[in-house]
Parts: C-alpha cells; structure tokens; sequence
C-alpha cells in the first residue's frame, strides 16, 4: 500500500502567490484531478510534490507500507508525463528507454523495450531518431518510459497532449491499469480527463 | 521492468556514455574547444613569432589558452541539458551523483582530447624546447583533471542563467586562478629544462586541489542540481 500525503501545501515565487494551502491524501487505487484555469499553478503544484520546487509552506510525503519514503526512494518510485519533459532527440527511442532505465537502475532487454514500444504503437521505429519523431510520437514514448518505470505514484500533466484518437485509448488504458496499482495525480484542462481521477482537487487564479 | 543493484558507477558511466554519443553525433563540444584553442594557437604564434620568448611567458600562453579554451567548451555539458529541456527527465529519474560523475568524465575526456591536439601543435607552432616530454604530460594530465574538477560544477551553476557564457567565465575565474598560477609557474619551470623534483610542489598542489574540488562538488552539486 502506497500513500502520497499533502498537507498545507503553498507556494509562491517571489511576491505572487501561486497557490495555498492545498491539502490531500491519496492511496493506492486513488486517483486525483488537480483542475484549475490556466496560470492557477496545476504543473507547479505537479512540479512541487515531485521535489522539482520547494514548497513555500507545507509539506509532501511518499509512504510505502506506512514508511516514510527517502528522497532517493521517492525518485525511484515516481514518475511524470507532461508535454514540457523532453526526452534526447539526437538519440533513438530505443536508447533513451535504455538510458533512462539505466540511471534509474533498472535492467530492459531489448525484447522488452519491442514490447514496450508496442504498447504505445510506436512498433517499428525503435531506431529513429527522436528528432523525427511527431509531437505525438514523443507523447506516447514518454507513455513507453512510465511504463518501463513501473511507477508506484504516477503525475500526469495534459496526459493526452497531442494525441491522436488512437493515443487517447491507449492512454486511457495505461491511466486505467495505473489507477489500480498505483497513486495517480493528473493536472488537466480537458473535461474528459477529469474522468480518469476519482476525486478532484480545484485550484482558483 | 525488473529493479537492478546497479551502483553509483555504473549509473554514472550511462550518463557519461549517454553525452558521448551526443557529442559523437553533434560534436559541438569538442569543436568549439578545437576552433577556439587552434584559432587562439595561430594568432597567437602568429603575432608573436617562434622564437625569443621566454619560457615563463611561453608558459602563461600555453596555460591562458587552453584556460579559456576549457572555459568555451566544458560549460556545454549542463547548457546543453537545459536548452533541450532534457533536465528536467534526468532530474526526476537520476541520481545526482551519478549526474556529476558522468559529466565530469565526459569533460575530462572532451578536455584530454583538446590536449592530445593542441600541446604538440603548440611545441611546432610556437617552437618550444623540451627536453622533458614526460613531465610536461603530466603537468598536462593533472590541469585536465584540475580544470575539469574546477568548471563541472561551475556549469551546472550557470546552466540556468540567461548570460550563461560570460557568467561562466565571471564565476569560474576566482576559482580556476589557483591551479592557473600554479600551472604558469610550473609550466616555466619545465620549459627552462627543469626536473620532477624542480615541479614536485606544483605537481602535488595540483592532485590536491583537484581532490579537494571534487569531493567539494560531489557533496554540493545535489543542492545545486535540484533547484
């Protein structure tokens, strides 16, 4: 059982106050719509209980079993999908699931890596270049490294950002599986994501 | 994907491997350091002739070249990270030391490259006596690793900034000028026919600086890195 625990949550940059006090639990099987208009601080909100901020006032906190997750712990059991997390264009979609599940001290076979493109149908282009990739093609390999990552708290940003159809499905099976093993927060403007969370947390500007 | 026991150094050799492969298809480090140094090197020896100089102003060229040389290429292994957006996945999958080991073996390469070219272009360019190959090698060996050890840190602090190249050179100045004067002073000493013996403080001022930088980075680059 994992538990992802905000509480009082605020942050600022400088003078402008960007949200506060925000307070949620999650577990495993829970899911979260953090909704909001633009500019009410979703992706900060993201980028704060992923450690990428300090929060102003607050705090987050990762347990497993009712233990205190460290920081390295945490990084090893998070991940992000979101449209501002680039992956290496000068290196082909098979060694950036390579690169990234070495430094993140995970083993893929090459098999594994097939099976894994193939899940987002991105089968076959395992050795081009990133950089050909459309802007879909590269949602879908960021879907293909969160699911090599086996996450056990999965934060999705826009998580359908330019997807077609057929992205969407394929999307929406990955959130469906992750919602059952997993905590998932998932920051969105679209009223049909909202459905992918069991609850909802509202930011106002 | 099943979880591996792989270490610190393992992780950090995908990191360094990872910005080799970059660098191989792009090659943009190591030819600004090549452009910057060769050019430097011509106009130089150029303006000033190849012979009559002394060997401690001979030095100081030598040192000043490759000093700014590093200081236009090396910054390249953050700057790059931030321009392509890609720190942010590095970040939030890697851990920070095996971060700063990578890219710290990588300049040493990109930097050892530079030398291997640019020394003996030197000694023809500038026509320099001496008589003691090896050590001078050394010397060389031991300022990579002190330049290295020196800037990598220094990178990852200016990799957010807007004026990042001036601010690199800005920040990386009051911290390089020890093992610069050293090397000036050294690199005198070995060019007027000195021994090992003649270098022996120079040569273990270096090692020691570069120690004391490393571990020094190792232990800040995580708070430098995560915010």
């Amino acid at each position: 059982m994992h538990k992802l625990s905000v509480t009082g949550l605020a942050k600022r940059f400088g003078p402008r106050k960007v949200f506060s006090d925000i307070s949620f639990e999650l577990q495993t099987g829970q899911s979260l719509a953090v909704v909001g208009p633009n500019g009410s601080g979703k992706t900060t909100l993201l980028l704060t209980a992923l450690n990428r901020y300090h929060p102003t006032r607050g705090e987050v906190v990762f347990y497993r079993a009712n233990i205190r997750l460290d920081e390295d712990e945490v990084r090893s059991c998070t991940f992000l999908v979101a449209p501002y997390l680039y992956l290496y264009d000068d290196l082909t979609a098979e060694e950036n699931l390579k690169f990234f599940a070495t430094v993140a001290g995970r083993s893929v076979t090459g098999k594994g890596i097939d099976s894994l493109l193939a899940r987002v149908g991105l089968e076959r282009r395992g050795m081009d270049l990133v950089r050909a990739y459309s802007s879909g093609m590269k949602q879908r390999l960021k879907y293909a490294l969160a699911l090599l990552n086996e996450p056990e708290f999965l934060f999705l940003d826009e998580p359908t950002a330019n997807l077609d159809e057929d992205g969407r499905q394929i999307v929406s099976r990955i959130i469906d599986e992750y919602r059952q093993k997993s905590v998932v927060v998932i920051a969105t403007n679209e009223r049909e994501e909202y459905d992918f969370a069991s609850d909802i947390c509202r930011l106002d500007q | 994907m099943p979880q591996t026991s792989a270490g610190l150094i393992s992780r950090a050799f995908a990191v360094y491997a990872k910005d080799l492969r970059l660098e191989l298809r792009s090659r943009y480090g190591l030819n600004t350091l090549l452009m910057f140094s060769i050019t430097t090197l011509a106009v130089v020896s150029y303006s000033l002739g190849q012979s009559g100089l002394s060997p401690k102003l001979l030095s100081a060229i030598f040192w000043i070249i490759m000093f700014f040389s590093s200081i236009a290429g090396l910054a390249q292994v953050f700057i790059r990270e931030e321009e392509a957006g890609t720190s942010l996945a590095l970040r939030l999958t890697a851990d920070p030391n095996a971060v700063y080991l990578g890219k710290l073996f990588f300049n040493l390469t990109l930097l050892f490259i530079m030398m291997v070219i640019i020394t003996p272009l030197f000694f023809i360019f500038m026509d320099v006596p001496v008589d003691n190959v090896l050590l001078f090698a050394l010397m060389v060996l031991l300022a990579v690793i002190a330049l290295c050890a020196a800037t990598t840190l220094v990178a990852a602090i200016i990799a957010r900034a807007a004026v990042k190249g001036t601010l690199f050179a800005v920040v990386a100045f009051p911290i390089i000028v020890v093992p610069l004067m050293v090397l000036v002073g050294g690199g005198a000493k070995v060019f007027s026919g000195g021994s090992i013996g003649d270098v022996s403080s120079e040569l273990q001022l270096l090692v020691a600086y570069s120690g004391v930088m490393v571990t020094a980075s190792i232990l800040l680059f995580k708070y430098v890195w995560q915010e």
